[in-house]
């Protein structure tokens, strides 16, 4: 269970360029849940993920996990349980080292004088192969010559290797043309349920936050001001979404990214 | 000029480059690896010569080149902490302790700039008693230095396959993945510096026993020299190539340095310039890449400026 009581977060503080990126934020996210994360530009949603995982201390409030104060855990101790897919593909994976080097990290196995070793990669191999993109016949390439959707492909590999307790995914499939988006988003979901991994989506494509997943937040400057699940939200359609957000925030959705539902 | 003579001629280059390549080694774990501009190598490459020196004056000649290690390691220590845990900038962290060295080495030698080193027991020395009546009697310096660079070699090559190795290696590829991969960037920088220096210690430890002498300025320098090694190395072995390759490629490229600039000092270069020459090669290697991109943009510009453009713009 992933719990924030209070967040706040605060950049620039006392400066022309204040920004209150989260404002008392708090939420309970259960064991399982797939929760679709909308919201305009700015909104807050990245910086959520952020406080999640660990990028920078909160400036008050407090985030569980499992029942756990992990506020002030940094953020490399946190990753144990906590995986997070970026919307740049590169940000994940080292462009300089082989896939088999890349998966040898994220496995983690051994201690820290241990080489890869033959039954690592045989099992690298067959995770690899699951992802239908031959690149278990590529183990030794270095990963920068890798295409975009293949990367991600191998991130979401690395970041669920070890099923981990949350999965964050910001826009993970944003920058990959369509068809790769789709087998990106469909190995995510396959991974997602196989591992009953709970999980955070942030997207900016309303059709998939609706269909995907089983709660809908949507956010505005800095809030959740919206929380739906169950029978509300299965009747929802973009319209309401739209609708929503114009009753909430007393503004239009002015994105036509969102509007659109354009991935 | 004898054949002999030119072989003679070739033989210290080569021993010279493979104590040089022990320090172009180094950087190639903490710039081509955890991709840190490490600039306090110079101050490193004397503390090992100064700890290396005093420890075989001492009558431990063994012993000089653990010492020196131990000493290169302490360096790095200090320079990864001022990186990594007290915000001092990277290269601000090397000049700092560069600086700073200059201080604790004259310290460690009682404020003495040189100390002799041709009538102490060095690990040369005592090669060359060992060596002195088979036909390699001659070679013992070099094959002292084979020695140690291969090992130094087979012992990177080892370690940058462990997980440690990947994850100093992950590092300077991609920060970020190293802390989701549950790692902390801080360790592995520090664990990667700290090996690094060492080989630079030792490096400075076997100059001063080769060369007999310690002198306080042996460093000064060094860095841009074993860079320009470094970077002709590369040139042999390009970047994507596997670790064991680079290596011995960073090796070639040192005693490459050294044969070119004996060969230069041979038609009558003068030695001071050799900082010069390898400053020119260190911006040759970095800029000469970039600037061949920029070439076609230069020309087109020029192309378009004939055709019009902007001139009060």
């Amino acid at each position: 269970m992933l719990e924030l009581k209070n967040v706040c977060k605060t950049f620039h503080p006392g400066t022309p360029d204040e920004k209150r990126a989260l404002i008392d934020v708090s939420l309970t996210i259960g064991d399982g849940d797939f929760v679709s994360i909308i919201g305009a530009n700015g909104a807050g949603k990245s910086t959520l993920f952020n406080a999640i995982c660990g990028s920078f201390v909160i400036d008050s409030g407090s985030v569980y996990l499992d029942g756990k104060n992990v506020t002030m855990t940094p953020e490399h101790k946190r990753a144990r349980r906590i995986g997070r897919l970026f919307q740049d593909p590169m940000r994940g994976s080292a462009p300089d080292m082989s896939i088999e080097e890349n998966l040898a990290l994220a496995a983690g196995n051994g201690g820290w004088l241990s080489r890869v070793s033959a039954a690592d990669k045989k099992a690298f191999r067959d995770r690899l192969s699951l992802l239908g993109m031959g690149l278990e016949d590529r183990m030794r390439q270095p990963v920068g010559l890798l295409s975009g959707g293949q990367r991600q492909a191998l991130t979401l590999l690395m970041a669920t290797y070890h099923a981990p307790q949350v999965l964050l995914l910001d826009e993970h499939t944003a920058a990959l043309d369509p068809g790769t988006a789709e087998k990106v988003l469909a190995l995510t979901k396959s991974i997602v349920e196989e591992n009953r991994i709970t999980c955070l989506m942030i997207t900016h494509n309303m059709q998939s936050a609706l269909d995907l997943g089983n709660r809908t937040l949507m956010m505005d400057r800095g809030r959740v001001i919206y929380d739906v699940t169950g029978e509300e939200r299965a009747q929802l359609t973009i319209a309401d979404l739209t609708d929503k957000f114009r009753q909430l925030s007393g503004r239009t959705l002015d994105n036509d990214r969102m509007l659109l539902g354009v991935k | 000029m004898g054949i002999d003579k030119w072989l003679a001629l070739g033989q210290t280059a080569a021993e010279l480059g493979l104590v040089n390549a022990l320090t172009v080694l180094s950087l190639f774990l903490s710039y081509s690896m955890l991709n840190v501009c490490d600039l306090s190598t110079d101050g490193c490459f004397t503390l090992g010569a100064a700890v290396g020196t005093l420890t075989a004056i001492a009558g431990y000649p063994w012993l000089s080149l653990p010492a020196a290690m131990l000493a290169g390691m302490i360096s790095g220590f200090v320079t990864a902490t001022l990186q990594t845990r007290m915000g001092v900038q990277s290269l601000l962290a090397g000049i700092v302790v560069n600086t700073g060295l200059y201080s604790v080495n004259l310290a460690l030698t009682g404020n003495k700039a040189t100390l002799p080193l041709n009538k102490t027991t060095t690990i040369f020395s005592m090669a060359k008693d060992l060596l002195k009546d088979t036909f390699l009697a001659g070679q013992s310096a070099l094959i002292v230095m084979l020695i140690v660079v291969a090992l130094v070699v087979i012992f990177l090559c080892f370690f940058l396959k462990t997980k440690l190795g990947l994850a100093i290696r992950a590092t300077g590829s991609n920060t970020d993945m190293v802390r989701s991969s549950s790692i902390n960037p801080t360790f592995t920088t520090t664990v990667g510096l700290c090996v690094s220096n060492a080989f630079t210690g030792l490096s400075g430890c076997l100059m001063a026993q080769q060369q007999k002498s310690f002198d306080i300025n042996m460093g000064s320098g060094m860095v841009t020299v074993a860079l320009a090694s470094l970077l002709i190395g590369g040139v042999f072995v390009a970047k994507h190539k596997r670790i064991p390759l680079r290596a011995v490629g960073a090796v070639i490229g040192a005693i490459l340095f050294r044969i070119v600039y004996a060969l230069a000092l041979r038609l009558n270069m003068p030695a001071f310039m050799l900082k010069l020459v390898s400053s020119v090669i260190v911006v040759l290697a970095i800029s000469g890449p970039y600037l061949k991109k920029q070439l076609p943009l230069v020309l087109r510009r020029w192309k378009a400026s004939r055709e019009g453009g902007l001139k009060d713009a």
